[in-house]
């Protein structure tokens, strides 16, 4: 058969391409739900205009965003039926589960109180109106934690017994499942990690119009809010990702040997970790480096003395474990997916400090390049957020779920090359446009700046809303 | 009770859900062309929807997890098997979906046409298609041992399966125009009543056909009842229609679409995807469901979340309950 048309291969594209762009917009969701939910409450305390202004402004965004994280998340929830239908069979007595408790119990919540957000202005009492932006931005947290979890159970299987029967696996303890070590460590990493490109949108939007010398009353707090979001979420992403390395040695120490490409074990000074290597192209031969020492032994087992164990080692123990094959992921992926998240998600900690540094006490930096850096927040904060879910998923490889179904096994096996080559194409044309568009809309918006501030009323000093259409 | 009964209807109730809910607002996607005069009306229209299709739409997120979760093997046939037909309609969805949030951002009338368009394209394609895989469903398909589907693409088109989708586009069609005249106010609330009533007949004339040929071929003494029920309620909502009584017509509207769907389930009980090739490969509660632990959790779960999910939904549709009219379009676009 042509290569072109394996269905596994392009299965495999289609899932990554539509889980990448569809977590595009998720992170924006969850982050900008707090944030318009925090701006909002703050107008609600004080009364003060630009704090509405904010939430306008920003609550615009948010929702020209939100309707692609909501058409683009059906297509997750499909396809797993759809493109891995052996995989469904498999687990879906423990898979499915965490998928309807997402539906059940976040995603009405959010689908709901979004709707009496947007048109509720002029129908709720203010305060019943700010708790619909918070139980979206709860409910928008909420499914992160269930699809976590459910991701948690493809990294590190737990809570499970095959029936030899049947042959799949079963639940055995939902809560288990639900608190699987890997989701525990994952779930904050990933939600503070939102955080971080969510206030990277706030610190590119505000430098945008500071750098103009535009609606200073607004985005002056707006920069100050976004820059310690930044810090703040930087460091808890920081510190959950740490948790999260060491869960992953636990489960996975493939996946960590793998984002090191160490294919010896090492211990102590030699587990060290490189922050930039040359090497052959097959990846096992290295040419250059520079590395810090220990620093690997650290990262994997929070001591200066710890052994790190090796792809080659980890490889032969996975055959005598699993039969002969290739446990080892695509390492050059693994391995630059994970310093360029580290590395991004790093440096945009730096750009905040330095940032509220030079806008202290009310200053405003004269050099373009400030503005120029700081402008860039948005777009790197998101490519570290898309590079550390390709590693995370490439990492798992060849796994579909760690030690118990390959991927290869968990395609479907009555769909052909064409049929899925077909939903590939209509999926990349659909979504490059939508991608496009959305981009010219969200730039429009933000160009634009938040509006005049609403004249309350010169008796009662109350804000009249105007009702909200399409 | 047996877990794996309680969860047919359960998958049942969702998709009820589902299409009660976002059948409307396919209807009013679809009767854009022939009620939205103008831009105006257009979002009036729109509007009429506009707060609520989201979380409408939410509830083919919830079938299709809780299918997942209740019933792999239905849930892993039905959407390999179908492949083409639900790549349509996500594609329709997501056409839809970004079109009521994109068509207002931009003032220029070529911009909205398209996105008019792409409303009404993505509100038929799902309308027309959910009623094509179901009545496919119910008729059975052509299924390995494993339980793979082995058909094509244009075995699903078959003739039943193609009355089963006019059947489920012109119910949601009508659906949506009795929610125009629930929901709107002047000129177009007249106009829609008297576009469901034309609609109306031509509804029940497919419906009807639908429903009798599902009972003889396939169905069972409780879908000849529901069916029955179905077509009492259909032509109910047309009388009700006509006397201009918009609550009782759309509520029996409702009613109808929950009792067509309630006639395919039970056509199938205790099967849940009939082989038509070979009755030992059929999928039935039994050997598709998920076991009686997962089951447990799962009834749990939907026991305590499903009260206070219909509590705050019909809150919403409370808050939104007051009629728009071009009036309120006009002001607030000044």
């Amino acid at each position: 058969m042509n290569e072109w048309l394996d269905p596994l291969l392009l299965s495999r594209w289609q899932f990554g391409l539509t889980t990448v762009y569809h977590f595009l917009f998720v992170p924006l969701t969850i982050g900008l739900a707090l944030t318009v939910a925090i701006f909002q409450t703050a107008w609600v305390r004080t009364d003060k205009a630009k704090y509405l202004q904010l939430t306008h402004f920003f609550g615009k965004i948010f929702l020209i965003n939100f309707a692609m994280g909501v058409v683009t998340g059906i297509v997750q929830e499909f396809q797993f039926g759809m493109n891995w239908s052996d995989y469904s069979r498999f687990v879906g007595d423990v898979f499915g589960a965490p998928l309807a408790f997402e539906g059940i119990v976040a995603f009405f919540l959010e689908a709901t109180f979004v709707g009496l957000w947007i048109f509720g202005w002029d129908k709720l009492p203010k305060k019943i109106h700010l708790a619909t932006i918070w139980l979206t931005a709860i409910g928008s947290i909420a499914s992160a934690y269930f699809i976590l979890a459910a991701n948690a159970f493809m990294q590190n299987p737990i809570a499970y017994t095959i029936n030899e029967e049947k042959g799949r696996a079963e639940l055995t303890s939902i809560w288990e499942l639900l608190t699987n070590p890997i989701a525990l460590a994952a779930f904050p990493h990933t939600i503070f990690a939102c955080f971080m490109v969510s206030a990277g949108l706030i610190i590119s939007v505000a430098a945008w119009h500071l750098y103009r010398n535009q609606h200073l009353d607004t985005m002056r707090p707006a920069l100050k809010f976004g820059l310690w979001m930044m810090v703040i979420a930087g460091v808890l992403t920081t510190l959950a990702g740490d948790q999260l390395g060491l869960a992953m040695v636990e489960a996975q120490p493939m996946k960590m040997a793998a984002a090191e490409a160490l294919y010896h074990t090492a211990t102590g000074a030699n587990a060290s970790f490189s922050i930039f290597t040359l090497g052959t192209p097959d990846g096992v031969h290295e040419l250059f480096s520079v590395r810090v020492p220990y620093l690997l032994s650290f990262l994997s087992t929070h001591t200066f003395d710890g052994t790190v164990e090796g792809i080659n080692n980890l490889q032969s123990q996975y055959v005598t474990l699993y039969g002969p094959g290739d446990y080892t992921p695509t390492i050059w992926i693994t391995y630059w997916a994970f310093r360029w998240m580290i590395g991004l998600g790093l440096a945009h900690m730096l750009v905040a400090v330095v940032g509220l540094w030079l806008t202290r006490k009310g200053r405003s930096p004269k050099r373009t390049w400030v503005w120029k850096v700081a402008i860039w927040s948005f777009p790197f904060s998101l490519l570290a957020m898309s590079v550390g879910w390709v590693f995370t998923e490439m990492g798992r490889q060849p796994w579909l779920v760690f030690g118990m179904l390959k991927t290869e096994d968990g395609v479907s096996p009555g769909v052909s090359g064409v049929e899925i080559l077909i939903s590939l194409i209509a999926f990349t044309l659909l979504y490059g446009i939508l991608a496009v568009v959305e981009f010219r809309l969200i730039l429009k918006a933000v160009q634009k700046g938040p509006d005049d501030a609403p004249v309350p009323d010169a008796e009662s000093g109350a804000v009249t809303h105007a009702a909200t259409v399409y | 009770m047996d877990l794996t009964i309680l969860w047919f209807w359960i998958i049942a109730a969702l998709f009820i859900g589902y299409f009660v809910l976002d059948g409307f607002d396919f209807g009013v996607g679809m009767s854009l062309p022939f009620l939205g005069k103008d831009d105006t009306d257009r979002r009036v229209l729109i509007n009429t929807i506009g707060p609520v299709w989201d979380l409408n739409e939410t509830w083919v997120i919830v079938a299709g997890a809780s299918l997942f979760a209740a019933f792999p093997e239905w849930y892993a046939t039905m959407f390999s098997g179908f492949y083409l037909a639900l790549l349509l309609i996500l594609v329709a969805l997501i056409l839809r979906g970004v079109s009521f949030e994109y068509r207002h951002q931009r003032p220029e009338s070529t911009w909205k046409k398209w996105f008019d368009g792409m409303i009404i394209v993505g509100s038929a394609v799902p309308a027309l298609l959910w009623g094509v895989a179901f009545a496919n469903v119910v008729r059975g398909v052509k299924l390995d041992a494993n339980h793979d589907y082995i058909g094509t693409f244009f075995d699903l088109l078959n003739p039943y399966a193609l009355l089963g989708g006019v059947t489920t586009l012109l119910l949601f069609f009508v659906h949506g125009v009795v929610f125009v005249s629930l929901k709107t106010e002047g000129d177009i609330r007249v106009r829609a009543r008297k576009l469901a009533t034309k609609a109306g007949i031509v509804t029940i004339v497919v419906a009807a056909s639908f429903l009798v040929w599902t009972t003889f071929a396939y169905g069972t003494v409780a879908s000849a009842i529901f069916a029955a029920l179905a077509a009492v309620a259909l032509i109910a909502s047309f009388l009700a229609n006509l006397r201009g009584a918009e609550r009782l017509a759309f509520g029996l509207m409702a009613a109808t679409i929950g009792l067509a769907v309630l006639t395919l389930f039970a056509s199938l009980f205790p099967d849940v995807m009939p082989a038509s090739n070979d009755a030992a490969n059929s999928l039935t509660i039994t050997n598709a469901s998920s076991s009686t632990y997962t089951l447990g959790v799962m009834s749990w779960t939907a026991l305590i979340g499903m009260p206070v999910i219909l509590l705050y939904q019909g809150w919403t549709y409370w808050v939104f309950r007051k009629r728009i009219g071009r009036a309120q379009i006009e002001v607030a676009v000044h």
